[in-house]
């Protein structure tokens, strides 16, 4: 009987499994990265930022439109998800023993399984359809509703770290319950709030299904949000299912932009919770 | 501190005595070992408690003179600090939970209809076993309670800081800096915060809930200095597992049992000669 030899061995081979596992999860995020940086660094230059797309066979120009497009997608999908997000979010963990409670918490997390294509359909019978027209505010809108879950429950969970003595202690104080929750607990987990946030931004930045029939497409600059609008993921695919060598060349140059945008939010997100965390020690 | 909001006991003159009772059948005097002159601030009358079918407290009458130190002690469970919560209607906010009985503050019963219970609580301040300063700066977390009751005005607020700091004894401490975060202080001047923070809003009743019961024996004779000083203007009711600290600080002293009120007397006579022979195994430590 050679007991710790045999124990010894167990232990190595588990913990190989976890690298291994851990390798798996990694590569295809590293080959994706630098593939995407690799096809995509070539065409990369200032006309894609400044320039306007220019008509099939004529070479360069740019997204100017799509980047423009897609900072306004998110910009009207932040004001619809934001404020409702974390209000429900605060309902939850403030207010959530009730029944109706775990109703909107079972809710929130379908809604947050529910593919984005089936978003999008939603919001075109929504903004769409009644008025015969695609147009930026559809587009935010639908991006708004794949947020609202991912804030709600991010609030609510963070909330809920925060400890209850706080809230006994505004209300000693002669707080409302609502005003312990939102000048009190609210400010408390704001930094996790905040986080929650940014990643549900990034997460809905490289959204292209919910757009295809919402904000659909546009290939000239265009500010106004009851028209169609681009966007950089659209803009993407349009250009990825072309024929055109040069289309393909700009698409790698948009999916790239797309990645370091996502990588810059959440590393920004990971620095503005560590900073707040640091000047509130919770 | 403001003198001139609180009622001015009166002298147990001899005039006193023989002035003729002209009011309606007198009240049952409140249960309770003060002297025939002492105004009862906060009285209970047949209060019991219950978290669901479980009976936390069974018919607890007794009353607290203000201007005093009223210490509640007795073994872990027994109902102390239900019984304190009690008082500023804070286990409202657990659920499944039901109160027989009345609370009077000032004579008006507290689980009555039309309290407001935002003023009540704005009235009988508390503070907590653990220091629970808000994540805010040191000001702010005194001005909260004069902020969301709208009690002063603007340009006042930071008098009122400075006077509520001064009252708990940590003005000289955090003057340079009233504007760095309260969660930067040490773990007694968090305590002593949160006081300020209760002081602020000028309550009547002072609650506190084994304020010193995580703080080092330095600390912790700070903040029964400062219960000593602020027995002069305020009525103070306390829970405490240290027997010394409720006989240094208290007057009056309330043994809890089981959910029961067991002995409630003045200080000296429970931890020198005890009515009860089941208060005297505790305080001697025979159990408990």
């Amino acid at each position: 009987m050679n007991i710790p030899g045999r124990r010894r061995i167990l232990s190595k081979i588990v913990v190989g499994l976890c690298g291994l596992a851990v390798l798996i999860a990694l590569v295809p995020l590293a080959l994706v990265f630098f593939y995407v940086v690799k096809q995509g660094f070539a065409s990369l230059n200032w006309a894609f930022f400044t320039r306007m797309p220019k008509p099939v066979g004529e070479a360069g120009g740019g997204m100017a439109n799509a980047i423009l497009g897609t900072f306004f997608l998110i910009v009207i999908a932040s004001i619809v998800a934001i404020p409702v997000g974390v209000i429900a979010g605060v309902y939850l963990s403030e207010y959530g023993k009730a029944r109706f409670a775990t109703l909107v918490r079972f809710t929130a997390d379908v809604l947050n399984g529910v593919p984005s294509i089936v978003i999008g359909i939603f919001a075109y019978g929504l903004a769409v359809l009644p008025v015969h027209r695609f147009s930026a505010l559809a587009g935010g809108l639908a991006l708004g509703f794949m947020m609202i879950p991912i804030i709600t429950r991010t609030t609510e969970e963070l909330l809920n770290l925060v400890p209850s003595t706080l809230r006994e202690g505004a209300l000693a104080l002669g707080a409302t319950r609502a005003r312990a929750a939102f000048g009190v607990m609210v400010p408390a987990a704001l930094p996790g709030i905040l986080t929650g946030i940014l990643l549900a931004l990034a997460r809905i930045a490289g959204e292209t299904a919910p757009l295809l029939f919402t904000s659909f497409n546009n290939r000239y600059f265009s500010t106004r949000l009851d028209q169609p609008i681009a966007s950089l993921t659209v803009q993407v695919f349009t250009y990825a299912i072309s024929p055109y060598d040069d289309w393909h060349r700009q698409a790698w140059a948009g999916a790239l932009v797309l990645v370091a945008f996502v990588f810059t939010f959440s590393v920004f997100a990971r620095v503005v919770t560590r900073r707040l965390e640091r000047m509130h020690r919770i | 501190m403001s003198e001139e909001t609180m009622t001015v006991i009166e002298p147990a003159s001899p005039s006193m005595v023989t002035a003729p009772e002209i009011s309606a059948p007198a009240p049952p005097r409140p249960a309770g070992p003060f002297p025939p002159g002492a105004k009862v601030r906060i009285e209970t009358r047949g209060l019991s408690f219950f978290y669901g079918t479980n009976q936390a407290l069974h018919d607890i009458s007794l009353g607290i003179p203000e201007k005093s130190v009223t210490a509640f002690i007795g073994p872990s469970g027994c109902g102390k600090s239900t019984f304190l919560r009690c008082l500023n209607r804070m286990n409202d906010i657990i659920p499944d939970t039901r109160v027989e009985g009345e609370v009077l503050l000032d004579g008006h019963d507290i689980y009555g209809p039309g309290t407001d219970v935002v003023d009540l609580r704005r009235r009988v301040g508390m503070v907590f076993q653990k220091s629970n300063p808000f994540p805010k700066s040191i000001s702010e977390n005194v001005a909260y309670g004069l902020k969301i009751n709208g009690l002063c005005r603007r340009s006042e607020l930071p008098e009122r800081v400075e006077r509520a700091l001064r009252a708990s004894a940590l003005w000289d401490e955090v003057k340079e800096r009233l504007h760095t975060s309260a969660l930067g202080l040490s773990g007694g001047q968090q305590q002593r915060l949160c006081i300020a923070r209760a002081l602020a809003v000028e309550p009547e009743v002072l609650l506190m809930d084994e304020p010193a019961s995580a703080l080092d024996p330095i600390a912790t004779q700070k903040i029964e200095e400062l219960i000593y000083d602020l027995k002069r203007d305020y009525t103070i009711a306390i829970v405490t597992h240290n027997m010394q600290q409720a006989a240094r600080v208290s007057e009056y002293t309330a043994f809890f049992m089981l959910g029961r009120l067991v002995e409630y007397d003045r200080t000296d006579k429970i931890f020198t000669n005890p009515g009860q022979k089941i208060t005297e195994d505790y305080i001697t430590g025979r159990f408990g």
